[in-house]
């Protein structure tokens, strides 16, 4: 459980277009690290290159090292699918599988992960998914119903559900409260908190009161301008980059004066 | 008191302010009246014209079924056109939904494969020629279909045949005596290679609209492609497919020319369903129809009358099932 991440030397391309240039950092295991930058710096594309699934966009293309523990994700022969299994994802809109119930879209990712599993095995699994995610109270009186009639917070708390329940090593969210109200964004946040005991977490967030709130670490992406490659611009303790920042660039991002 | 009465008798403040608060009812643009009459006209239009129908059929089928000597569900027979008239459409029925049930068996499993692999798997340079080619063989005209099936289907079979014979003749339907292929199997063959193009195009289009996240939802939780198409695509495309085969089932069911091309119609049902005879409800009107008489032709008109009931039914089953799992269809 909870591996460390170590990025060196990573660039992505999207055909020719180079979207970020030369990214490295570590990721620290039962951490909460944030991503924050402008739009179209990459934060997104970087996030995604860390469970590869990147390459599934069509002209998608990565160089470098992503190290988890000491295996590179993108070493010869390691294949993209296992490594999907170990780095879970929650996305930016919920995305509960429409045609499946609640009960099955928490048990979606061990029915391929483990194939056959026992009912009763498979039933422990869904409860304790549902109730690490804080969805259990809500939805355990009508797990047969379908996922996408739940309202959007619930969503998305079922797609952690979904994706914690596969045990991964890290969980990278791209934006998860964006289409979500204070409330139900409030609820995600104090999940995260509780998540990061056993999990890797990154989270990619426009929200930087949200960076600050919910991260232990804190990574500023910039472009150096339009058509060039997004960078990582610094990586530090949240606290640091909020209060006393090393580069400019990111406090004037941070303090609202760019441009 | 005189410049009271004066505001109060005085006529409501002229244009300006208060007019547009009086008009509650916006003005009928000349532009959507118009086009309300249009649209409404063509819905009336339309159920006038399926109303004609409904009665011409009705009027004529009944006037047949009046002078009937045989039971028309029952009787394997088609004289029509003798004295007494007995016509049934037992053989008709039975070769109509036999037929289309083989071209389903067959075409609709194929017809997935190529939309999922045009979808899913080729790579862009080979997708789009090859959708272009299906799309194709819509166009083929059906009596082409007739002529290909006659000259070169059913001298081919033979063979196929035999293999059904050697290792499945056991079962009786499939056993083959060693005749011209041209029986309900081949039809179904026929079939199927017709309605492959439809059936495949429309769940191209469905599988191609399944919503990029539901896909990604999937790959990130660790799918393979399979997987994805398992969990994701094939979902989202279901109720398309259901349309997709009905339609293909509705060409198949009515299908006339191919049918009548190839077939050696007789009015009883083989044993095997390698043997040549039968006949479907199509092929047999457009076979007797030129030397029908007046109950001849209204016979024919009742039979077609039971083709249309049959097609309705087929839906309406389409729907119900499109309709079953509504809730959980986002």
């Amino acid at each position: 459980m909870a591996k460390r991440i170590d990025v060196s030397g990573l660039s992505a391309f999207y055909g020719s277009h180079r979207a970020i240039d030369d990214i490295s950092m570590t990721v620290e295991p039962r951490s909460v690290t944030a991503f924050i930058g402008p739009s179209g710096c990459g934060k997104s594309t970087f996030l995604r290159t860390l469970n590869r699934m990147h390459e599934v966009t069509p002209g998608g293309r990565v160089e470098g090292k992503v190290l988890l523990d000491d295996e590179n994700l993108y070493g010869p022969g390691v294949d993209p699918v296992s490594v999907r299994r170990t780095v879970g994802m929650v996305f930016q809109r919920p995305n509960p599988f429409p045609t499946m119930s609640i009960y099955e879209n928490v048990a979606a990712g061990i029915r391929l992960n483990g194939g056959r599993v026992r009912k009763a095995e498979l039933d422990a699994v869904v409860e304790k998914s549902l109730q690490g995610a804080n969805l259990w109270k809500e939805v355990k009186d009508r797990l047969n119903k379908p996922g996408a009639g739940l309202s959007g917070g619930q969503q998305q708390r079922l797609c952690i559900a979904r994706a914690i329940a596969v045990e991964p090593e890290v969980l990278l969210m791209d934006e998860p409260c964006s289409a979500l109200d204070p409330i139900s964004t409030l609820a995600i946040e104090d999940l995260i908190g509780e998540l990061k005991e056993r999990f890797t977490i990154v989270i990619v967030t426009h929200n930087m009161q949200q960076a600050a709130r919910v991260s232990d670490r804190t990574a500023f992406f910039n472009l150096a301008g339009v058509g060039q490659p997004g960078k990582l611009v610094e990586i530090d303790d949240t606290e640091r980059i909020f209060s006393n920042p090393s580069v400019q660039a990111t406090e004037d991002y941070i303090s609202g004066r760019f441009g | 008191m005189e410049i009271s009465s004066a505001t109060a008798d005085s006529p409501p403040p002229p244009a300006g302010g208060t007019r547009p608060v009086e008009r509650t009812k916006p003005a009928a643009r000349p532009g959507d009246r118009i086009f309300l009459a249009l649209s409404r006209g063509s819905g009336i239009l339309l159920l006038v014209i399926m109303a004609a129908i409904a009665v011409f059929l009705t009027v004529r089928a009944t006037s047949a079924l009046s002078k009937n000597e045989g039971n028309f569900f029952t009787t394997f027979e088609w004289a029509a056109n003798g004295t007494p008239p007995v016509f049934g459409i037992a053989v008709l029925a039975f070769g109509t939904v036999v037929s289309s049930i083989i071209a389903m068996l067959i075409a609709v499993p194929v017809a997935l494969g190529i939309a999922l692999f045009i979808s899913h798997y080729a790579p862009r340079r080979l997708a789009t020629p090859l959708s272009y080619v299906i799309d194709l063989l819509a166009a083929v005209p059906s009596i082409v279909y007739g002529l290909w099936g006659a000259l070169f289907l059913v001298p081919h079979l033979g063979g196929l045949y035999s293999w059904f014979d050697d290792y499945l003749g056991w079962t009786g339907i499939l056993a083959y005596h060693d005749g011209a292929a041209r029986s309900l199997f081949t039809i179904g063959i026929l079939l199927a290679i017709m309605i492959l193009p439809i059936v495949t195009s429309v769940s191209r289009e469905v599988f191609l609209q399944t919503p990029r996240m539901n896909e990604e939802a999937a790959l990130a939780l660790g799918a393979t492609r399979w997987e994805v198409i398992r969990m994701s695509v094939l979902p989202f495309g279901r109720s398309g497919v259901i349309s997709a085969s009905m339609l293909g089932l509705g060409r198949a069911l009515g299908e006339t020319m191919a049918v009548a091309t190839v077939l050696s119609p007789s009015f009883e049902i083989g044993k095997s369903l390698l043997d040549p005879g039968g006949g479907t409800f199509a092929q047999n009107i457009a076979s007797s129809f030129k030397e029908s008489g007046e109950i001849g032709k209204d016979a024919l008109i009742a039979s077609g009358l039971v083709l249309f009931v049959l097609t309705l039914l087929v839906n309406g089953a389409a729907r119900m099932i499109i309709a079953r799992r509504k809730e959980y269809t986002a």
